[in-house]
């Protein structure tokens, strides 16, 4: 695919775009065809996303020429794109919560008999588009109440109803399993065999070399690489993004473990979630923790922490008993969780960078009263320490990229000086020169003798980082396993519950 | 769009100017209004008036502000004042036959003000954050139960302070220290400790984490339905404080006493730039909110150019233009 030449279906042809005086798309040319599947990738800030705002008619260029089928259209409204046959679908989905699955999908141009709707008929549209992404949910379950791999699927169900020409999707596959994306990526194919032209971007190069005819690589706001994807390899893609090389993301392992226990847990239950669950950390370890999405690995861990109610038989931090109930127990035994959702449970996206870096360690900062030049002394060391680039040092939390949040998320986290850290999803959805400063500085950290968990869906991520591996199923530990032991085939078996015992997994109490 | 690299330099100071000059501005422009229309705008008697008057609103509103930084809403403060005033006065003329009048009884009915305050407060707050119901429906709720507390208290009529008690109260609205009257001076005392505990205490970040994001707030270790409880209590407390100030004013509660109280209360909050939905708030903000609110209705008795009946209509229209120019600001921004 590729080869041929037809007119593309939408092209930017030297598009520019400033805000202020700083521009920050240097004269972008990409072309989408129909029937091909066109991959967008870069580190975060490179410009994907204001890119595919332009495409979608979101923003308006600053200079440059937009071409539907070889015209030159300017779309003044996000309307105009929709009426063009052009949907973009968000990373955070753009679906009305208390509405249904069936009125998201026919929002705004409802069907309707005479004077009243067709409630029949868009039930059957309904059903009809939800089992083409083989999706089990029901028409009239309110979005509200699913998962965020179903409402991805709704949305794709949402622009299968609009006939869309070009689909425009930002991190398709960053919520999803990996079963779920395969179901999104057969749809994929679907959509281009039906001639629709797609764009999407993603931060798995392995999923770009899977699924993309074309890719595109952008860094510093201008097009470095464009070619078709056979002609580049995944280690091509990352060096092209990066600017340099990254063969060494992942830091070198500690010769030998510490064989001093940090934290010991038997019988952690979390109503709901996650049941029976024991193990034992030590100093100087990166602990993984993988599993599928809804394997109760975050509850557990919120549970452990005392953010969620939950009941142990015993826990140990250092060899002391201890009971914690509330966030705040676990911090004073040095135990510290950050969350997988930085937007949502981490940062104050309204708030500037010093309020957020330390409200969870106030009382370090003043007694009576909260001293701010010891805060703003704080952001000076962290802004250097974890290399945040925000541009101003009022800027709102909310407007700095993904990799900056997280850096500053774990900055607030270090804050409050713990001895044992939960990371939950640590590099999601950052770019891999952000990835690789993270993990330097856990695996520091972990030499430096603090006691590390690892939560993450990224396999690759926790084979090259830890020392051990616990995966979970169905709110259980179904095996543990370590050194050389630890591969994706090894951690798949075990997630899926597929030959568990080989690995020798736990009982199950069943 | 501004330029950012001019932005840079002053940023911080100059970007909310809109909000932050925007109520300063109009007050300013109230006073001019005021002493062109009227000569005797400026003069000491009118000024006290004024101040003494907004006491009342202005205590509740400093308490008001902390409850909706925190993301929360109190639509009773109107009916609990009126209803701790005639609690109060119950009390205190109870007492009067084995107390006698003189400054243990005072302090009676002020202990009994500030506990009913914040047993009030408690009773909003505890509903809403342990309970889980939404603090508008418990405030509605509460609201109903106060005021006709209040009326059935009273047996429909009016609850009045025995004479001679209300002759010995009447200083602590009507005196003070320095030809400044107590009332003027509690209200101060109010926001500037309000002031430094929202901006400088731990509570007011706090309450501000908890109103922006309560779940970012409850992951960073905040405990946020105690932050909410105590923003209630506070008010609740601070309505007390307000009512020992009323009572001596006229020595009298019925069921129109603190009516739309809260609708001024929360207005003064948005106008001061406070944002409703919660996750920031100034106290200083609600003092020029209430003094805008209390000049309009000034300005209006002391002159006849517009009839004083208009004089909620024109409130309404600063309160709708106040939050244009928020979010104008914040557009901008």
């Amino acid at each position: 695919m590729g080869e041929t030449v037809s007119t593309p279906t939408l092209e930017l042809c030297d598009i520019r775009k400033s805000f202020g005086p700083i521009e920050v798309l240097h004269g972008i040319d990409i072309a989408l065809r129909s029937g091909e599947v066109h991959a967008l990738i870069g580190e975060n800030g490179a410009g994907k996303s204001t890119t595919m705002k332009i495409l979608a008619g979101y923003q308006p260029a600053t200079s440059g020429k937009i071409l539907l089928d070889g015209k030159e259209v300017t779309f003044d409204s996000l309307h105009e794109g929709e009426e063009a046959g052009i949907v973009m679908i968000h990373q955070e989905f753009n679906l009305a919560e208390q509405l249904t699955v069936e009125q998201n999908i026919f929002l705004g141009r409802e069907l309707r008999k005479g004077w009243l709707l067709d409630k029949a008929e868009m039930r059957r549209l309904t059903r009809s588009y939800l089992d083409r992404v083989k999706c089990r949910v029901h028409p009239d379950t309110p979005v509200s109440k699913l998962s965020n791999s179903d409402k991805q699927m709704v949305e794709i169900a949402k622009a299968l109803s609009r006939d869309a020409r070009v689909v425009i999707m930002d991190e398709p596959t960053a919520v999803l399993t990996n079963r779920e994306a395969g179901i999104l990526f057969e749809q994929v194919r679907a959509m281009r065999e039906a001639g629709t032209a797609i764009l999407f971007t993603s931060h798995k190069l392995s999923e770009v070399a899977e699924i993309a005819d074309q890719v595109t690589v952008m860094r510093d706001g201008a097009v470095v690489r464009a070619c078709p994807a056979s002609d580049i390899t995944e280690d091509e893609m990352a060096t092209a993004m990066v600017g340099r090389d990254v063969s060494d993301l992942y830091p070198k392992h500690r010769e030998e473990a510490e064989n001093e226990l940090a934290l010991s847990v038997s019988g952690l239950d979390v109503p709901g979630f996650a049941e029976g669950i024991s193990f034992d950390l030590y100093r100087g370890e990166i602990f993984g923790i993988a599993g599928l999405i809804g394997s109760g690995r975050t509850e557990a861990m919120e549970g452990l922490c005392g953010l969620r109610p939950a009941t142990r038989d015993a826990m140990q931090i250092n060899g002391q008993d201890v009971s914690i109930r509330k966030p705040s127990d676990a911090l004073a035994h040095g135990l510290c969780y950050l969350t997988e959702d930085r937007k949502l449970r981490g940062l104050l996206l309204e708030r500037g960078m010093r309020e957020n870096l330390t409200l969870q360690a106030l009382p370090k900062f003043g007694t009576l009263l909260i001293d701010r030049s010891a805060e703003e002394k704080a952001l000076d060391q962290a802004i250097k320490d974890f290399d945040i680039r925000a541009g101003r040092r009022d800027v709102k939390v909310g407007n700095l990229s993904g990799g900056n949040q997280q850096k500053l998320l774990l900055a607030k986290v270090m804050q409050s000086e713990p001895k044992i850290l939960i990371v939950d999803e640590p590099t999601r959805g950052i770019d891999i020169g952000t990835k690789q400063q993270i993990y330097a500085f856990l695996r520091r950290l972990a030499d430096e003798g603090h006691a590390i968990i690892m939560v993450s869906s990224e396999m690759q991520e926790l084979i090259g980082m830890a020392d051990r591996v616990a995966v979970m199923r169905t709110g259980r530990i179904a095996g543990t396993l370590s050194g050389k032991d630890i591969t994706e085939d090894a951690i798949v078996r075990l997630a899926m519950g597929v030959g568990a015992t080989e690995y020798g997994a736990k009982k199950e109490l069943a | 769009m501004t330029s950012e690299t001019t932005n840079s330099k002053q940023s911080g100071r100059a970007l909310p100017s809109m909000s932050v000059l925007g109520p300063i501005l109009a007050l300013v422009l109230l006073v001019v209004v005021g002493a062109l229309l009227n000569p005797n705008f400026l003069g000491a008697a009118n000024i006290t008036n004024v101040l003494a008057r907004s006491a009342f609103i202005g205590i509740i509103a400093v308490g008001m502000t902390f409850v909706i930084t925190a993301g929360g809403l109190d639509l009773s403060v109107g009916s609990m004042a009126a209803f701790i005033a005639g609690l109060m006065i119950l009390v205190m003329n109870a007492a009067l036959p084995s107390m006698g009048v003189g400054v243990p009884i005072i302090l009676l009915g002020m202990l009994v003000a500030i506990v009913a305050g914040i047993l009030a407060g408690l009773l909003n707050g505890f509903l809403i954050t342990t309970v889980g119901i939404e603090a508008f429906i418990v405030t509605l709720g509460t609201m109903g139960i106060y005021r006709s507390l209040v009326t059935w208290l009273a047996d429909g009529g009016t609850l009045s302070l025995d004479f001679g008690l209300r002759t010995f109260y009447r200083p602590v609205y009507f005196d003070g220290i320095l030809g400044i009257s107590w009332p003027i001076i509690v209200f101060a005392l109010v926001v500037i400790i309000g002031e430094i505990v929202m901006s400088r205490a731990r509570f007011g970040r706090h309450c501000a984490a908890t109103g922006s994001n309560e779940h970012v707030a409850h992951y960073s270790n905040v405990n946020v339905n105690r932050t909410r409880l105590i923003t209630y209590a506070l008010l609740g407390l601070l309505v007390g404080v307000a009512t020992i100030m009323y009572v001596p004013r006229l020595g009298s509660a019925s069921s129109s006493t603190g009516v739309l109280w809260e609708l001024e209360a929360i207005a003064a909050v948005i106008i001061g730039g406070t944002v409703l939905k919660g996750g920031f708030g100034r106290v200083w903000g609600t003092v020029i909110g209430v003094l805008i609110l209390s000049l309009i209705d000034n300005i209006l008795n002391l002159t006849d150019l517009v009839s004083p009946y208009l004089n909620g209509a024109i409130q309404g229209v600063i309160i709708i233009l106040a939050v244009i120019l928020q979010r104008e600001a914040k557009a901008k921004g």
